[in-house]
């Protein structure tokens, strides 16, 4: 394997991987734009639309074998009802923790989510214990080549589900009227409501978006990563790296950062050491905050930030 | 009837009191104007109307129905319509966003095509904006933004609108023209409740006008009759009586 090709090979991998933070920090973006909260809780999505995914495709124990699961439906079935999953925990946590704490600082509604993660993460260690699970590929088939870097088909999807969710996201939120109330809760809070725009549905709207995009993300990942109880933590941190980098209030900017990370991280693991993977994605992250607190595609004044207590 | 009937209202920020037994009413058809200085209460009296500061004692009437208590995201789907002090225009969306955006309590009603063609009759109103009508809202000059903010506002077809400080922050040129809008808007049937500073403008467009002094109506009558009041004339139209002794 010559230097480019395996160069290749890092950038394809990181890509993949970098999909998935874009899609967490998406959600990240949209749940912050709308409501002013960053969602700590966000990686849990992925954790539990993964998981739920698991269970409805393959054999499974809950609860220590309490329950056994015998579904086997099929990957994309399963897929569906994962992120359906997800986007009910989004809306049962807007619901139950954020709602009763409307009167409450933005800080305090951030450290809830904090709270909410924790509790999540303990549920699924609870029902799925701490083994390693994974779903089989979403298709089945020999990897494609190109320029010498192996590509699996599982990558591709991940790819490309990323793209139709980016696209998607984009028509809905530019030319339905939901989407542009949504951005205009995000802009004007209080001249939405003088729209007529209930802004607390506003508020579920994106919490249940953004759980749905972070379930994806994990779904997506699990054929080829594996999925364990606790990665919610370190996904939900990159893709907060990624809403940094992205300059915070910007979905495109998001898309980007993801991506940007997921390949700096793949380069590093690499070339210099697999040891070091997260260690650089931090360092991107304070080499961001240091040069250009708001990232790169900011816009705007320091208000958002500011208001995130940044 | 009035359209409008504020009943004995105070209201409180925190332990503040802002109003403090305030009544007024608008009838239909009239543009009623509140003066006041700074403080005296005028945008809350906007706010407890249009339900963003709600009320804590007393009552607001829309054709006799009380919508006290009612969410502010409701109000304007009851048919009043609260254009905010400083414009409060959505800034990363478009102009026309912003017009639609306006129509959103009566969207899943009335539909799109009923939409569009308010949208194309607040173009005939403001035609500045139709030239701007992809433009991000933020971009606009201040008094672009006080057409947009007054076309947003029509949108809902309101049966009141609420305006708070029109003028504020404007030409001299562009506020006369934001006047004579104002006019027209009456003259086609629709009511208005203005909040001015520019007092003297203010009252040579509307019918009535009250008089907010910390937190509550000082004064009230016929507009013609306010501005030759001498209370009027000595604090909000800046003729000054010791030079008038004097000189």
């Amino acid at each position: 394997m010559t230097f480019t090709e395996q160069l290749a090979q890092f950038i394809v991998s990181g890509i993949t991987q970098g999909s998935i933070y874009a899609l967490i920090a998406l959600g990240f973006v949209t749940i912050y734009n709308v409501t002013g909260i960053i969602n700590f809780s966000q990686g849990e999505f992925a954790v539990i639309g993964a998981f739920i995914a698991i269970t409805v495709a393959q054999k499974v124990n809950l609860f220590r074998g309490q329950f056994d699961v015998e579904l086997e439906w099929p990957v994309p079935v399963a897929a569906l009802i994962g992120v359906g999953g997800a986007v009910l925990v989004g809306v049962l946590l807007y619901r139950l923790g954020i709602q009763p704490a409307r009167h409450a600082s933005t800080l305090s509604q951030i450290v809830a989510t904090i709270g909410a993660s924790i509790a999540l993460r303990g549920l699924v260690l609870l029902a799925w214990g701490t083994d390693p699970y994974r779903i089989p590929p979403f298709t089945q088939g020999k990897p494609f080549k190109i320029l010498g870097a192996v590509i699996t088909r599982q990558s591709v999807w991940v790819m490309g589900l990323t793209v139709v969710v980016v696209v998607a996201l984009f028509l809905f939120f530019q030319y339905t009227l939901i989407g542009k109330a949504l951005r205009a809760s995000a802009a004007n809070p209080g001249a939405a409501r003088l729209m007529g725009i209930n802004t607390r549905r506003m508020g579920l709207i994106a919490f249940a978006l953004s759980a749905g995009l972070g379930a994806l993300g994990g779904i997506v990942i699990t054929p080829v990563t594996f999925m364990t109880y606790d990665r919610g933590l370190m996904l939900a941190l990159k893709g907060f790296v990624a809403m940094i980098m992205g300059g915070l209030t910007s979905p495109f900017g998001a898309v980007v950062g993801g991506l940007a990370l997921g390949i700096v991280e793949s380069l590093a693991a690499g070339l210099i050491s697999s040891g070091y993977k997260d260690a650089f994605a931090f360092a991107v992250l304070f080499v961001v905050l240091l040069v250009r607190l708001g990232g790169v595609f900011k816009r705007g004044s320091g208000e958002a930030l500011e208001r995130a207590g940044l | 009837m009035p359209l409008l009937e504020v009943r004995e209202v105070s209201t409180f920020y925190g332990r503040i009191c802002a109003l403090d037994h305030v009544s007024l009413d608008v009838n239909e058809g009239e543009i009623v104007c509140l003066i006041g200085a700074n403080g005296a209460g005028k945008t809350t009296l906007l706010n407890t109307i249009s339900g963003v500061a709600p009320a804590r004692h007393g009552e607001v009437l829309l054709n006799g129905a009380a919508i006290t208590r009612t969410p502010a995201e409701k109000i304007v789907g009851q048919g009043i319509s609260h254009v905010p002090e400083r414009r409060q225009v959505f800034g990363s969306l478009t102009v026309m966003e912003n017009l639609t955006l306006g129509a959103y309590s009566r969207f899943r009603r009335d539909g799109r095509a009923s939409i569009n063609n308010d949208i194309e009759n607040v173009y005939l109103l403001f035609p500045v904006l139709k030239t701007r009508h992809k433009q991000l809202a933020g971009t606009l000059s201040g008094g672009e933004q006080q057409m947009l903010a007054v076309g947003r506002g029509l949108m809902a077809r309101p049966k009141l609108m609420l305006l708070d400080e029109p003028s504020l922050g404007l030409a001299p040129l562009i506020v006369q023209e934001i006047f004579r809008i104002l006019a027209d808007l009456r003259r086609q049937g629709t009511t208005i409740l203005l909040v001015e500073q520019n007092a003297r403008a203010a009252l040579r467009c509307a019918d009535r006008g009250y008089v907010l002094e910390n937190g509550r109506v000082v004064l009230s009558g016929a507009a013609a009759e306010l501005s030759e009041s001498e209370l009027l004339q000595r604090a909000y139209l800046g003729k000054r009586n010791h030079r008038n002794r004097s000189g």
